[in-house]
């Protein structure tokens, strides 16, 4: 049973204290809590997430090393040293110098701006296309969407080797090329994703509203649908982007990539199986960021996806 | 009664559910709505109520029928000429979580309605226009900035009204506007929709389940089950005499607050729940479930027909 | 009568960001054998929360037991081993959840669903499971239920889920049932088909209930005692008769006042209770009620209320029940129907 109330024990409160002062209606509708908008509140569950915080942490150094390494160094990444080939890694290279006597180091964070430019490019006119291809196809419907469903489908099924070759026949291998070639197809994936998302969401009570105000599809789309379908676009985002350097690494893997003296990582890595067993630092270095860079990108993209989406992880 | 606003003839709106398969969601519905005046449509959910609301200002094309708003056809017009009509004819949704977008902010979610139609000249206009309907709906001016999981259901429901009347609208349908609110809750919103009424002459259809809140708020009242109106009277003859089994037995079904007249009460209980409105039941929708069916009803759709002056009911025995 | 169930004090928060909110804060309330009390609030006054605290069903984090002790037919709840807990839930304490389209899983029959308690509980063979999982659901008015106990969820309607869900949970027959809202996504016609199979299978089974709404008007037949929660505290308790006829707190007033009547005049106002709840996070330092409250007086926003006994059953905390209140207001104070 509930406590009880000792009347006698307040008896010394001056009557004062027990005059009517009513509803007070500008404190009924206070709201205490300070204000969090929805994208600060995905920020703060993605800062809590240590994984994808270190895979961020990983990602910056990165971007700072490839853009700020070579220019912080005495070597470049195209100047021979016929003296010192294959030197192993030491306090004059660092990372050893490949079969010209090229600093490894600074061939390595000249790859990865390559390899980075060509995965953050080619993720970005995915989203790009992906983004208004899917959406109409999501918003519209019907006959719309089974057209261009159609249309995505016919080049989703074209071997991918097979449009780079074709490719190759009428344009250099250069690093345009690679990034052509892996958007002719790269963009449905993003696109069949904004579909799905914006198919779910048009249904949506804020959707009707905005119709019901006399809002056009392109305002309904662009305003209220992708900023909400924005949590799987930027996880897929984010996941795109390793996928293109992956690619762009077996391409010049197999020599249709960016051509020497410029070096990308799968260049290098192609040059290092090569000397695999003598000189495995050849190797190692760009394969290692490689690896590295791929991962902080994915745990970075798996936390991005459980900040927008909490239910998801319980 | 003074001229209608609203008149609805033959509204028919059918879904095709996979192939050949029709759901007739809205089956020949027709009613007035005068100026000035609350019609209440109650029902279960599927029976139809919201589609009928949603198909009446567009949101979804109407099969067949007509809707005239203040003597224009609405349904008829291409896209460029129904714009104006837009504005007229606004909707409070029914889920206040899920009506408001999560990433606007508040300025931004009322003042698209200021937007699409160029009521705001410039920004500064377009904020003090928000805020003061923000004021008039009982919020504070601050509320502008903040986003919409910051407030209570209620709040965000007076935040779907304010966006709704932004564009200062005669016509407005109320889609279950309290139904996912507090009890404690859906006398505020009710009090704000009857006081808005008075000061804008607003003319509503209160689409709701609740039947007690529907007879405070409406002038007449409409009972939908599988997408036909089964009976429309004023609501007080509504509630005092129902005609239709149906109506009866939603009205029994109404809980009281009240323990000793709770206790005498004898409560009609419907078995079963309701068909699926893709094979609907032959003759009277109502008969699978009608305590009082007979041969006649499984043989023979009733129509709605007056029962007296200003009382129609779809029953073969009312 | 003997005691079931006892919580005493128990303070529940969650931490969210920027501080932690104070869902239920310091509640005690008992519940007797055979019956069942209502816990009545509105959305954000902690009535779900303490069901799930009871059934140990929170998420920690970022919800937490600050303080207080559950004791359930002699146990401590809060300090039994998870093991042990999953003996008590479905067993012991039976639960109905709000949602009849997401308490059940839809990748199991319905049939399997009632027998998992049965087999991993009362140890029965599946064949005995099964029978009597099929004369549970034709107690709970599934018609056909030898069938329908094959099927799968989506072939059931939102009536019939919430009769399964009461099936499953009465499998064991549990000593307490808890009903977290068990009518509120359900049309009012199937509604008051459940409450009348609640009050029915309560008079037959003679287990506790615990029927948590914010409806005041489905307690009205079903109930023994309610319990008036807000922002995160009891404002009020007594007998059903009590609450209705002689509700003390301004709250319970407000509340029964804003249930229209169906014989409400259209020029007789609702009288609404204006303004929101208060935000827990930050709990005002009086009575959480005063911002809202039309008798609210200078004490009320410094200093919290103790309870006032009214009578055998009726507590309230207010502070209109203190003698320096407004004597006219105070007048009929205590005198309970």
């Amino acid at each position: 049973m509930p406590s009880e109330l000792n009347l006698n024990a307040d008896s010394d409160a001056s009557p004062d204290r027990f005059r009517k002062i009513g509803r007070d209606p500008k404190r009924a509708e206070r709201i205490a809590r300070k204000s969090l908008s929805a994208w600060q509140d995905i920020r703060y569950r993605l800062f809590a997430n240590k994984l994808a915080l270190f895979g961020m942490y990983l990602m910056v150094a990165v971007v700072l090393f490839a853009i700020f390494a070579p220019l912080f160094s005495h070597y470049n990444y195209f100047s021979n040293d016929l003296d010192r080939t294959n030197q192993a890694p030491g306090f004059r290279h660092w990372f050893g110098t490949d079969d010209l006597g090229r600093d490894m180091y600074v061939r390595t964070w000249k790859g990865a701006q390559i390899s980075l430019f060509v995965g953050v490019v080619a993720a970005l006119i995915d989203l790009a296309i992906g983004i208004v291809y899917g959406g109409i196809m999501g918003y519209f419907g019907g006959k719309t969407d089974e057209i261009m469903n159609r249309i995505a489908e016919v080049l989703y099924a074209i071997p991918y080797l097979l449009v780079v070759i074709l490719l190759l026949v009428v344009m250099p291998p250069s690093l345009t090329t690679i990034i052509v070639a892996m958007s002719i197809t790269g963009w449905i994936n993003m696109a069949w994703i904004v579909r799905g998302q914006i198919m779910q969401l048009k249904n949506e009570e804020y959707a009707l509203a905005s119709r019901a105000l006399g809002a056009g599809p392109f305002r309904i789309l662009f305003r209220h649908l992708i900023p909400n379908a924005m949590g799987p676009i930027l996880v897929t985002l984010t996941l795109t982007v390793p996928g293109a350097m992956f690619t762009e690494a077996f391409l010049s893997f197999l020599g249709l990539g960016v051509q020497s003296p410029i070096a990308s990582w799968g260049t290098m890595i192609n040059d290092g199986v090569k000397a695999m067993t003598v000189y495995p630092w050849r190797l190692l270095f760009p394969a290692l960021l490689l690896s590295l860079t791929m991962f902080a990108f994915n745990v970075f993209g798996d936390g991005l996806r459980d900040a927008f989406d909490p239910k998801l992880k319980k | 009664m003074s001229e209608p606003l609203i008149e609805v003839g033959g509204l028919r709106k059918f879904f095709h559910v996979g192939r050949n398969r029709v759901l007739k969601a809205v089956q020949d519905i027709s009613f007035t709505i005068a100026k000035g005046e609350t019609l209440g449509l109650v029902g279960e959910s599927g029976c139809g109520k919201s589609t009928a609301g949603r198909t009446m200002i567009r949101l979804y094309e109407p099969t067949a029928g007509s809707v005239a708003f203040d003597g224009t056809d609405v349904t008829k017009l291409p896209k460029s000429k129904f714009k104006a009509y837009r504005r007229k004819m606004q909707m409070i949704f029914q889920d206040p979580y899920a009506s408001l977008n999560p990433r606007l902010t508040v300025l931004d979610i009322v003042g698209e309605a200021l937007d699409i139609h160029g009521l705001a000249g410039s920004r500064a206009e377009r904020k003090r226009r928000v805020e003061r309907l923000l004021e008039a709906v009982g919020l504070n001016a601050e509320h502008a900035s903040r986003y919409p999981h910051e407030f209570s259901g209620g709040q965000r429901q007076r935040i779907g009204i304010t966006r709704a009347l932004a564009v200062e609208p005669a016509f407005v349908v109320c889609d279950e506007p309290i139904s996912a609110l507090d009890v404690s809750i859906q006398a505020q919103i009710v009090n704000l929709l009857i006081e808005l009424q008075k000061k804008m002459g607003l003319t509503y259809l209160f689409v709701a389940h609740d039947l007690s809140m529907v007879k405070y708020m409406s002038d007449r009242v409409a009972v939908m089950y599988l997408g036909k109106i089964v009976e429309l009277a004023r609501s007080e003859d509504l509630y005092a005499d129902p005609r239709h089994p149906y109506t009866q037995a939603l009205l029994s079904a109404i809980p009281v607050p009240d323990p000793d007249l709770e206790a005498r009460k004898e409560r009609m209980i419907l078995k079963g729940e309701l068909p699926s409105p893709i094979h609907p039941p032959s003759g009277c929708p109502f008969r699978t479930r009608c305590p009082a069916a007979t041969v006649r009803c499984s043989e023979e759709e009733p129509v709605l027909r007056e029962v007296r002056p200003g009382h129609r009911a779809s029953c073969h025995y009312a | 009568m003997k005691t079931l169930l006892d919580v005493k004090d128990l303070s529940v928060s969650f931490g969210v960001y920027g501080g932690e909110v104070q869902a239920v804060r310091g509640i005690s309330f008992a519940v007797t054998e055979g019956e069942a009390v209502a816990i009545v609030g509105e959305s954000g006054s902690g009535k779900s929360v303490t069901a799930q605290a009871i059934m140990r069903l929170l998420a920690v984090p970022p919800g937490k037991i600050r303080g207080g002790s559950i004791t359930f037919a002699g146990q401590d709840l809060l300090a039994l081993p998870e093991k042990e807990m999953q003996k008590v839930r479905g067993r012991q304490i039976g639960m109905i959840f709000q949602d009849p389209m997401t308490s059940l899983n839809p990748t199991m029959t319905v049939g399997a669903q009632i027998m998992e308690g049965l087999v991993r509980h009362r140890r029965m063979s599946r064949a005995a499971a099964k029978k009597r999982a099929i004369e549970l659901l034709a107690t709970v008015g599934i018609p056909h239920a030898e069938s329908r106990i094959s099927q799968y969820p989506h072939h059931f309607s939102g009536g019939m889920r919430q009769r399964a869900m009461i099936a499953i949970a009465l499998a064991c027959s549990p000593a307490l049932l808890i009903a977290d809202e068990p009518t509120t996504a359900l049309d009012v016609t199937i509604q008051a088909q459940i409450l009348r199979l609640m009050k029915e299978l309560q008079r037959q089974t003679r287990s506790s209930i615990i029927l948590i709404t914010h409806d005041l008007g489905i307690v009205a037949d079903l109930c023994d005692r309610v319990i008036v929660m807000y922002a995160g505290q009891i404002v009020e308790t007594g007998t059903k008769r009590e609450i209705f006829r002689n509700p003390q707190h301004p709250y319970t007033k407000g509340l029964l006042r804003s249930l229209p009547r169906l014989n409400q005049a259209k020029d007789e106002p609702l009288v609404p209770i204006y303004g929101t709840p208060p935000d827990l996070i930050m709990p005002p330092p009086g009575c959480p009620f005063c911002s809202r409250c039309e008798e609210a007086m200078q004490i009320c926003e410094t200093d919290v209320p103790a309870f006032t006994r009214l009578s055998e059953t009726q507590s309230v905390r207010c502070w209109l029940q203190h003698p320096q209140a407004r004597p006219e207001e105070c007048g009929g104070k205590g005198a309970s129907a």
